[in-house]
């Protein structure tokens, strides 16, 4: 069978009962494709498995990159570039440098960040999405289960998302 | 887990569901426009040309247009700049430190408050701009650019160039913010709309699909980008106020300015924050979401912040006399009885006395007392940064000096643009953007709506 083609969709109303279906499938030894949200749904990531996200490091290197340029850039221009006096003070005069250096930090970190964000979960402006159910950005979870991961055994695996609290269970195939 | 707790209040009334939610919200992207819309836009885009005229004239002519004068050299622009930069905190405060804080009933208000931040971060940098005089050479002043001179480079030492990387920094950092929090709205859009709206707002999208390791990293850099504005939104305004305070002009020269000047901007930021949503949650019938406890919780920051900046005024004073510098003295006792009396009595009337009118329970929760209230402490902010600005510089040390300001009607006219500006763009924001997070308000739905509890 081909893999992601066709797929069994579980479709929940509530999320509590979503999380809960979540846990019994993967219980049940049912690999699941992706859970489609509305809206977030706090601790589904712990249920699905999912690793924790690892963008607070990218937000701290490209915080440190920020901080390392800012301060080059005004030592450079300040005491070796072009060195004037300004007041009688240093030409390396660090206090006056936080403030920019500051600022540059917290700049090169979001941007950084939200890039990292924008290419790992591939967000663009040109991207046209597969989406199972409409709904799943209105009022409904949509848990797609990929029958190529699962042996094809469709039978069960619509019993066990029946057995778990979906309101519907559908069939999705994609060419 | 939910928690759902008894005692509290529902965060969102009328037993809302999910469904209704979206198509609360959504109703007024996908609606034609209405009457009373075209009506303000075409309002406030009068108002913005009047104002570009008097704009085009002070870049053809000079900033001499102005009523500046050898004495007196920052005057209005300087006050409308901090005013706006001001008005703009408490988008950043509601977006980023309540979510720091998890208050939930934040959710129905963020998305408006970020826009008016960005759209007052973009009037308040109208005013350095323009007062460079010549804004089309202002790159090579304000930016650290290589030229000809040398390079001749910008001078770090100075607190306005720290402005400059300020407030750019802090208007990217919030229109990401922004930005990020639209897209899975954009997305609830696109999966209702069809034809042209769908290829436009799929764009706005990004092709957002509600993956639950996409909701995983969009928390993640909700969580990562409210911890980075937090101490940024307390930089703008510490660092706007560096830019009186590291000098040496008495009634400037004050080291408690930053802590003074970011509660001022966040008093001035929720009363803008009031006065637009109790218009929007009128117009677009959106009661339910923006409660009566929205507007009190609102109220009781204003109580607070206008207590803080009370207590600064009369720190200020206190701190004066104590001081005993004679031309520190005199500067605090010239803004009580000079000849600017009537500013600075319009400052204490409306910061400091008129928001404690809000300790009463009836006044607090009622929408006309919080709507005229709300203007009124605008009105009192903008009193304040005049009062600092103009009576700090306009007896100078030498009495020969001493003049007053006066302003002309190109003064009015920059501001009445900035004015056309900010509504017009908030009047676009309003019709085209879901004006609520509808994501963010559906997960508190559940702990918060009367129905699903009952």
């Amino acid at each position: 069978m081909e893999r992601d083609k066709n797929f069994v969709l579980g479709v929940f109303d509530d999320e509590d009962v979503l999380l809960n279906a979540v846990k019994e499938v993967r219980s049940s030894g049912v690999k699941i494709h992706e859970v489609y949200s509305p809206f977030p749904v706090h601790g589904l990531d712990e249920v699905l498995g999912y690793r924790r996200s690892r963008l607070p490091i990218a937000a701290f290197l490209f915080g440190m990159l920020g901080t390392t340029l800012a301060l080059l850039m005004q030592f450079y221009m300040m005491k070796w570039d072009w060195p004037m006096i300004i007041g009688g003070k240093d030409f390396g005069n660090f206090p006056t440098m936080v403030p920019v250096g500051f600022e540059l930090t917290v700049l090169l970190a979001a941007l950084g960040m939200v890039a990292v964000f924008m290419v790992s979960s591939d967000l663009k402006p040109y991207k046209i999405p597969r989406i199972f159910d409409l709904r799943s950005t209105d009022d409904k979870h949509i848990m797609a289960i990929d029958l190529a991961y699962n042996d094809g055994a469709e039978d069960k695996i619509k019993e066990v998302l029946k057995s778990s609290g979906a309101s519907e269970v559908n069939n999705k195939s994609f060419e | 887990m939910q928690v759902t707790s008894s005692v509290r209040e529902p965060l969102v009334t009328g037993g809302k569901t999910i469904k209704d939610v979206t198509n609360d919200i959504a109703r007024h992207v996908e609606g034609k426009p209405t009457k009373g819309w075209l009506l303000a836009v075409a309002v406030s885009l009068g108002v913005l040309t009047i104002g570009a005229l008097a704009l085009v004239a002070t870049l053809w002519e000079g900033i001499g247009m102005w009523g500046l004068n050898k004495t007196v050299g920052w005057a209005w622009d300087i006050t409308n700049f901090v005013w706006w930069v001001g008005i703009g905190h408490a988008g950043t405060l509601i977006s980023a430190v309540l979510l720091l804080f998890r208050q939930k009933w934040r959710t129905s208000i963020n998305r408006a408050a970020e826009a008016m931040t960005i759209f007052a971060v973009i009037c308040a940098a109208q005013f350095p701009i323009i007062h460079m005089g010549r804004p089309w050479l202002g790159a090579y002043w304000a930016l650290p650019l290589p030229n000809t001179y040398g390079s001749l480079w910008v001078n770090f030492n100075s607190p306005l160039l720290w402005d400059v990387f300020a407030i750019s920094t802090y208007f990217t950092v919030s229109l990401v913010f922004w930005y990020i929090g639209l897209i899975p709205d954009f997305a609830t859009i696109r999966d209702r709309a069809k034809g042209l709206r769908k290829v436009i707002y799929g764009a706005l999208s990004f092709g957002w699909d509600g993956a639950a390791k996409t909701w995983m990293r969009y928390e993640t850099v909700s969580l990562i980008l409210a911890g980075l504005a937090t101490p940024l939104v307390l930089s703008v305004h510490t660092i706007v106020s560096f830019d009186f305070a590291t000098s040496v002009i008495p009634g400037w020269h004050t080291t408690i300015f930053p802590p003074y000047f970011v509660a001022g901007a966040i008093f001035s930021g929720f009363a803008m924050v009031l006065t637009l949503m109790i218009i929007t949650r009128k117009v677009y019938k959106l009661e339910d979401y923006v409660t009566m406890t929205h507007i009190e919780l609102m109220n009781i920051v204003i109580i607070i912040t206008g207590s803080i900046v009370g207590i600064a005024y009369i720190t200020e004073f206190f701190i004066a006399w104590y001081s005993g510098v004679a031309a520190e003295q005199y500067a605090f006792i010239n803004r009580a009885t000079g000849p600017y009396w009537w500013a600075y009595w319009s400052m204490m009337t409306c910061n400091v006395i008129s928001p404690q009118l809000f300790w009463f329970k009836k006044i607090r929760t009622s929408i006309v007392a919080t709507f005229i209230l709300s203007i009124v402490v605008n009105i009192g902010m903008w009193f304040e940064r005049f009062v600092i600005i103009v009576t700090s510089l306009h007896r100078d040390y030498l009495p020969s000096s001493w003049a007053m300001f006066y302003p002309t009607m190109y003064d009015v006219g920059v501001y009445l643009f900035t004015f056309g500006l900010f509504f017009t763009l908030f009047f676009l924001f309003a019709k085209f953007f879901p004006v609520i997070n509808m994501a963010e308000v559906k997960s508190v739905l559940k702990s918060s709506s009367e129905k699903v509890n009952k």
